[in-house]
């Protein structure tokens, strides 16, 4: 369960990015944070993983975000990072990739284990022993997500997990989160993305909650959307 | 490709040769570490007369070269720039130390120019062991070694991360290359108007990337120390490595071979 009660966060005094946000995503679902450029979508993220802090609460199955919570709040979320060459630090994918079970105190074999389930589920075994810099974009961002799924984390958070991917990938990635039983926050601007895999969608706008329901229903809402300066999923635009 | 992408190049080779295999490559971390240091600490203990003594001290990093088939060539490319500034150390002996040392024929040489060859050489020679320790072992099990060695741990990831860092840095200058040159057509570098805002700009962005490449360590869980790639039990041929090595190399130092090999022959 993760909870927001009246979180504001201001990167410069006098200029808050999120203004008195509260909401709760509960055990298992999966929603989708979506919101202009500059809406304060990636900031609402690294807030829930104690990145940035903020002022009011943020609980994680009943922890508070706090610097004494961090380790344990920590190895419940995965976090899939907006820009992918951030995110990776280790000279290979391999190396990268079982850098958090061996630092959760799993021996090698099983963190191997993990590894290579995470590689078979994306079909990317040949990345194994790449060197991370030498992958192309879209490559480096599908190896980022391999990361996080050798984790085997309770909650799932993704910034804009589908960018830079071509259609191919883009569909693996797709249907591994639906396959996926965690919890799952997901920001995007690929709002095709976010109805196939988000049950729910959160909107904001300025960092303040607009709307907050059914994915179904606020993708359908044309005049809303574009007041947020969004348009449509392609799907139901009609083109 | 740019400078930068050429820098960036090279530094991911070494993490290529570090990976390739052979007994050398195999052998434990700590015991490569340790010969290292000690094939160093006596190369630069000779004398600065004691030229005839230190050229026998070549043969050991021959002999890497060829077990570990690692290229001399691949060395000397690598140290380019600073092989140059570590030979220039001793460029000043002969004019200080002028007294005639010992005469070749019509040739009297000095002491200054026997000193400073002999100063080349070690430079040298210690550069040559620290590229065949970097290139047959991967920075991992070296900072593993490290830590076997009761290095502290804080030490050992800072030097890691520094390692890391460099590439990180050269990445950010390279992508910052390409994108002023590309709007900058026919100049043939960063005109000197502009490095002031492109330092400060790289700087930021590099700080920036670092701290996000943290946090995302963090978030996976680091704290305190690495897991180094388990380098495996320190084993028997390690062991007899280590201490054959460290034995040969005090034979070298502290017995005059060449002197008495030449007087094998000369008598
Ligand atoms: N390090 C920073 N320092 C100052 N301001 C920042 C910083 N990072 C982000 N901001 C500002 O905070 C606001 C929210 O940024 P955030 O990255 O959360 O947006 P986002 O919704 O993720 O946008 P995008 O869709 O472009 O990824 C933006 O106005 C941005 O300019
Ligand atoms: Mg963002």
């Amino acid at each position: 369960m993760i909870e927001f009660q009246n979180v504001s966060f201001a990167y410069d005094k006098g200029s808050p990015v999120i203004r008195d946000l509260s909401f709760r995503v509960e055990d298992g679902q999966s929603v989708g944070l979506i919101g202009a450029n500059g809406a304060g979508k990636s900031t609402v993220m690294k807030l829930l993983l104690g990145l940035l802090t903020g002022e009011g609460k943020i609980l994680v199955d009943g922890l508070e975000v706090r610097k004494e919570n961090l380790f344990q709040i920590r190895r419940k979320l995965g976090f899939v990072l907006q820009n992918s060459d951030n995110q990776m630090f280790m000279p290979t994918v391999y190396e990268d990739m079982i850098f958090a079970p061996l630092n959760y105190g799993l021996s090698r074999p099983e963190a191997e284990a993990r590894v290579d389930r995470a590689l078979g589920l994306l079909g990317l075994e040949e990345l194994k022993h790449r060197h991370n810099h030498k992958l192309s974009g879209g490559e480096k961002r599908m190896a980022a997500i391999a990361t996080i799924l050798a984790m085997e984390p309770e909650a799932i958070l993704m910034d804009e997990p589908t960018a830079a991917l071509d259609p191919y990938n883009r569909r693996i990635v797709i249907n591994i989160i639906r396959g996926l039983s965690q919890t799952k926050i997901i920001t995007s601007h690929d709002l095709d993305m976010i109805l196939d895999t988000c049950d729910r969608v959160i909107l904001l706008s300025h960092g303040e909650l607009v709307a907050d329901g059914p994915a179904d229903a606020i993708l359908r809402d044309k005049a809303l959307l574009e007041r947020n300066r969004m348009e449509l999923p392609l799907r139901f635009s009609g083109k | 490709m740019n400078k930068m992408e050429t820098a960036l190049h090279e530094l991911s080779q070494m993490d290529e040769l570090a990976a390739q295999s052979s007994p050398i490559h195999r052998l434990h971390p700590a015991a490569k570490l340790l010969t290292t240091i000690v094939y160093i600490v006596l190369t630069v203990s000779f004398p600065k007369y004691a030229l005839s003594g230190l050229i026998p001290m070549v043969l050991w990093p021959v002999l890497l070269f060829q077990i570990s088939a690692i290229p001399v060539r691949t060395c000397f490319y690598k140290l380019r720039i600073v092989l140059p500034l570590v030979m220039a150390v001793g460029l000043f002996n002969p004019f200080f130390d002028r007294a005639p040392l010992l005469s070749l024929g019509a040739l009297t040489v000095s002491g200054g120019v026997v000193s400073m060859v002999t100063l080349m050489l070690k430079g040298l020679f210690c550069l040559m062991a620290s590229f065949l320790l970097m290139a047959t072992t991967p920075i991992d099990s070296l900072c593993s070694a490290l830590r076997k060695l009761h290095m502290p741990g804080l030490i050992v990831t800072l030097l890691l991360l520094t390692y890391r860092y460099v590439g990180v840095m050269t990445e950010e200058l390279a992508i910052m290359t390409d994108a002023y040159l590309l709007r900058a057509p026919g100049q043939k570098g960063i005109h000197i108007s502009a490095w002031g805002s492109f330092l400060g700009q790289l700087l930021l962005r590099s700080m920036d990337r670092a701290q996000e490449l943290y946090g995302s360590m963090l978030l996976r869980g680091y704290h305190e120390h690495f897991h180094y790639a388990e380098a495996g039990p320190f084993r028997l041929r390690d062991g007899l490595y280590t201490l054959g090595c460290g034995l040969v190399f005090l034979l070298l130092r502290f017995v005059p071979v060449t002197r008495l090999l030449g007087s094998l022959f000369v008598r």
